[in-house]
């Protein structure tokens, strides 16, 4: 693939160092921008943020709808042995197991602004490998359109899904060019250690210019489609969460607007950031939408 | 009346109601210095703003609360009620105060937000009704509006119910947590309905 990801490796705070980042970063900062040089002009203010800001603020409402709940309890999931049931239009359907998959991909570091359909956002230094690569794998169908995502559904385990706040499993979609797209990845790890469970362990989907819900965590099936697939918040509520759902400041949520968004970690005097059409990624993805009305297809 | 409620009752003769709003003082001061210093947790404007807007509507339960104690025990809270209703507006307006200038900060952002967002719209009516009753919560307002002071204090009833329509609406899906504050705002209202207040009190 052609793609070069706007920020690289050498946006990463280097692993001995992310931990107190903030202390590090002030006397830091001047000499990693030495290195930099080719790095574009809108990535220079990204900054990851901190491993325990990542792990601990999520939504993940299997494991509760606190946001500090997922790190409560998502050490009761069982991530391994853990296998993906792919199936629907594909060459090659059945039980793959991570190994199988991990065989078979080249795992990176993609550092990715993470934007919440709640108006805050994160900026997440993923390790993964590309959708494309594992849908290459498996031989997709000529009249396949849509990939469906399902997350594990395990009531001895997630203590969430006792509360019917949504239909379970959580379900997502994505169109086919979408999840075909080399900015999108499977996540299997942050910071260079295993993903923790919380953010969606062992293997979750990452679709960088989509709010979050729609990069669906811990995955136990795939299917390829040939209709839209029914997502879980848009079940939910039609009129709030579109199947699209991309990230754009100029189509707000019913309750509140999506122009600017709350940067975790700013303290409490930070100011509001502008929220930037499909996060920041138009220039990579803005093709795929031509001639779509975005606040129709929402 | 049960002895429990005349052994409460004789401790509430000797209890004043002004520590009250010392006390009341101390919950939002400490959310104010642990987000300063940032032991408020990952996110600590919403943290402060939540927690304040739920002490709010915790206050406001305690203090409908208060008559029907007295109706249906006996135990009788009367005198630290105007102080409860002072820490609900206090709190309320600290809720309101971190929305505006900690959280969305941006002045026409915040008019849209009124405006157009039913939750918020449905916020700030509660807070719009609850001013008139700050206002005149003194004894100097009761002896000018007589009657009318109990007339005008009956907007409290509209006000709790939009705050817990408030806090189920602001929640992603139907939660449980806003479910239980608003069931129980609704049982304080019904308990409020003629045939059941009337009833009561005539047995009493």
């Amino acid at each position: 693939m052609g793609f070069k990801p706007d920020l690289t490796r050498h946006d990463v705070t280097p692993k001995g160092l992310y931990l107190n980042r903030r202390q590090i970063m002030a006397g830091a900062g001047g000499l990693a921008l030495a290195g930099l040089g080719g790095r574009r002009a809108m990535a220079q203010d990204l900054e990851p943020n901190t491993l325990e800001e990542i792990s601990g603020y999520n939504n993940y409402y299997e494991f509760g709808t606190g946001k500090d709940d997922p790190a409560k309890y998502a050490h009761m999931l069982t991530t391994s042995p853990w296998s993906i049931e792919v199936g629907g239009m594909v060459d090659k359907p059945g039980d793959y197991s991570m190994e199988d998959i991990l065989s078979g991909v080249d795992i990176e570091e993609r550092i990715y602004r993470f934007r919440c359909v709640e108006a805050w956002s994160m900026v997440i230094p993923w390790n993964g490998f590309e959708l494309n690569q594992l849908l290459e794998q498996v031989g997709v169908q000529s009249g396949a359109k849509y990939v469906a995502f399902e997350t594990a559904y395990r009531p001895d385990e997630m203590p969430g899904v006792k509360f019917p706040v949504v239909e379970w499993p959580y379900v997502e979609g994505l169109r086919l060019d979408e999840a075909m797209h080399p900015l999108t990845i499977m996540a299997t790890g942050i910071y260079g250690e295993p993903i923790p469970n919380q953010n969606g362990a062992p293997i979750r989907l990452v679709v960088p210019w989509k709010y979050g819900f729609k990069s669906i965590k811990s995955i136990v099936k795939i299917t390829l489609v040939d209709e839209e697939p029914p997502t879980t918040w848009n079940k939910a509520n039609a009129r709030e969460y579109g199947f699209y759902s991309n990230v754009n400041p100029t189509v707000d949520h019913p309750r509140w607007s999506q122009a600017t968004e709350r940067v975790i970690g700013g303290g409490i005097f930070a100011a509001r950031k502008d929220t930037l059409m499909f996060n920041g990624y138009e220039d990579q993805v803005a093709s795929l939408y031509e001639g779509m009305d975005l606040s129709e297809n929402y | 009346m049960t002895p429990v409620a005349q052994t409460i009752n004789g401790w509430t003769r000797k209890v004043p109601a002004w520590p009250l709003y010392i006390l009341a003082v101390i919950p939002p001061a400490l959310l104010f210095y642990k987000g300063v210093v940032g032991t408020l947790g990952i996110d600590p404007v919403k943290e402060m703003e939540h927690q304040i807007g739920l002490y709010g509507l915790q206050v406001l339960i305690a203090t409908m609360c208060v008559t029907p104690l007295r109706r249906f025990t006996g135990i009788n809270l009367i005198k630290y009620r105007r102080a409860l209703g002072l820490i609900t507006f206090f709190y309320i307006t600290c809720h309101l105060s971190v929305w505006l200038f900690l959280d969305v900060q941006i002045w026409s952002q915040i008019w849209a937000d009124i405006v157009k967002r039913p939750y918020i719209t449905i916020g700030m009516g509660a807070f719009i009704l609850m001013i008139p009753l700050a206002v005149t919560s003194n004894n100097w307002s009761i002896r000018k509006l007589r009657k009318n002071w109990t007339k005008l204090h009956k907007l409290i009833y509209p006000a709790v119910l939009l705050g817990g329509i408030h806090f189920l609406l602001l929640r992603k899906g139907i939660q449980l947590e806003p479910l239980i504050y608003l069931t129980i705002i609704v049982v304080l209202l019904v308990l409020r309905l003629p045939p059941i207040a009337q009833r009561r009190t005539a047995r009493a």
